[in-house]
């Protein structure tokens, strides 16, 4: 049978396109206009074409954040979401512990992202957070605010704590949506845990956990509030990313050109990586 | 439009890429793609390649600006063989 072949419905993408024009495009277009010229007002400017990328490319404190943005995106990523996948797997299926676990989990996710600084900076002083003090109290000298490696390991933590929720949501619902048949067939066959996880819930667990992984790495290589809260990039420059050193760029020294090539070759990063993150992982459902 | 700050090359090269968008749907119009595989691992629809080449169009000339003195140019010049060699054969 000869289908008849319509294009007319992508008229209904319209709305959204426009959406998407005025949101992220004509910005995005604004912002490689300014990276290539050396702005001081809206009348007062000059072209200086690759100028700025060059020195944003040969700039050693931004490939440092660089470098520091990826460890922190890569230790996200490893802890949080086999962590997430964890937890779901020993939630409760149904009843009411699971509406519990699901409102548990769902509580850091409603958490402004500077409440979550706040919350982490007090709760990781020695004189008065429980986390700092007990640390110290057990002989650990930890202090965020004078070491590094202590600095680094609470912003990780913080991280931890405030998104694992949200792959472990995501894989429950994951878990939730493989139908009892799977299962049936597993125990007939008398299949180990570890084997139903390898070759029933991993595999379907994998476009939830797509989603996942694209959203834990997206968000937390633009991460900016909860580090600044907590540690104001510091103790020097030991958790600045790349988003703060951004900002400092364009608000605090109002070096708009600078600041407009920096978040192109940042935002060219993201879609990079996301990008194969994305063909990877689609990629191996098609095999 | 004056807040956008427009210039002369940026101007042309958005003119650029929405004329290669345009092209792009016409040409898919006109005969529509299916997924092949070629050099790439895995199978790719011709607007897939074109994502590919403008991307990697971009690392070349940040490669090029970044690390080296050469002209613009050149990186221009790599990127549109790169995208001729990706479209045919990618």
């Amino acid at each position: 049978m000869n289908k008849p072949h319509s294009n007319k419905a992508w008229f209904l993408v319209l709305p959204v396109f426009i959406l998407v024009a005025f949101s992220a495009i004509v910005p995005l277009m604004t912002v490689v206009n300014y990276s290539l010229q050396d702005i001081f007002d809206v009348s007062t400017r000059y072209f200086v074409g690759t100028e700025w990328y060059r020195e944003i490319l040969n700039d050693s404190r931004l490939q440092d954040s660089l470098v520091r943005q990826f460890i922190f995106s890569g230790s996200v990523l490893l802890i949080e979401i086999p962590l997430g996948i964890g937890v779901a797997l020993m939630m409760p299926k149904s009843g009411k512990w699971s509406v519990i676990s699901l409102l548990v989990l769902a509580l850091p996710l409603l958490v402004p992202l500077n409440v979550v600084g706040t919350i982490w900076q007090i709760f990781g002083r020695a004189d008065i957070g429980l986390f700092g003090w007990a640390l110290n109290a057990i002989g650990i000298d930890y202090n965020y605010a004078a070491n590094p490696i202590d600095a680094w390991l609470t912003v990780l933590l913080m991280d931890v704590w405030h998104w694992t929720s949200l792959v472990a949501l995501l894989s429950f619902s994951g878990l939730r949506a493989i139908p009892d048949a799977y299962y049936q067939a597993a125990s007939i066959d008398r299949a180990s845990a570890w084997a139903v996880f390898r070759y029933i819930q991993l595999p379907k667990l994998k476009s939830v956990l797509l989603i996942g992984v694209l959203l834990r790495f997206m968000d937390s290589f633009m991460i900016y509030t909860e580090p600044f809260v907590l540690t104001g990039g510091g103790p020097g420059n030991s958790t600045t990313f790349l988003s703060q050193a951004l900002t400092k760029m364009a608000v605090g020294q109002f070096d708009i050109g600078p600041a407009g090539a920096f978040s192109i070759i940042y935002f060219l990063i993201i879609l990079l990586v996301s990008w194969l993150f994305y063909t990877a992982m689609t990629h191996s459902d098609n095999k | 439009m004056s807040w956008m700050a427009w210039t002369t090359p940026s101007a042309l090269f958005f003119i650029g890429i929405a004329c290669i968008l345009i092209g792009m749907t016409y040409w898919e119009i006109v005969s529509p793609c299916v997924a092949r595989k070629g050099f790439f691992p895995m199978e790719t629809t011709r607007g897939d390649r074109l994502f590919i080449s403008l991307l990697s169009a971009a690392f070349i000339h940040l490669g090029f600006i970044g690390f080296t003195e050469f002209t613009i140019w050149l990186p221009f010049t790599v990127a549109i063989i790169w995208l001729l060699i990706v479209m045919k054969w990618g």
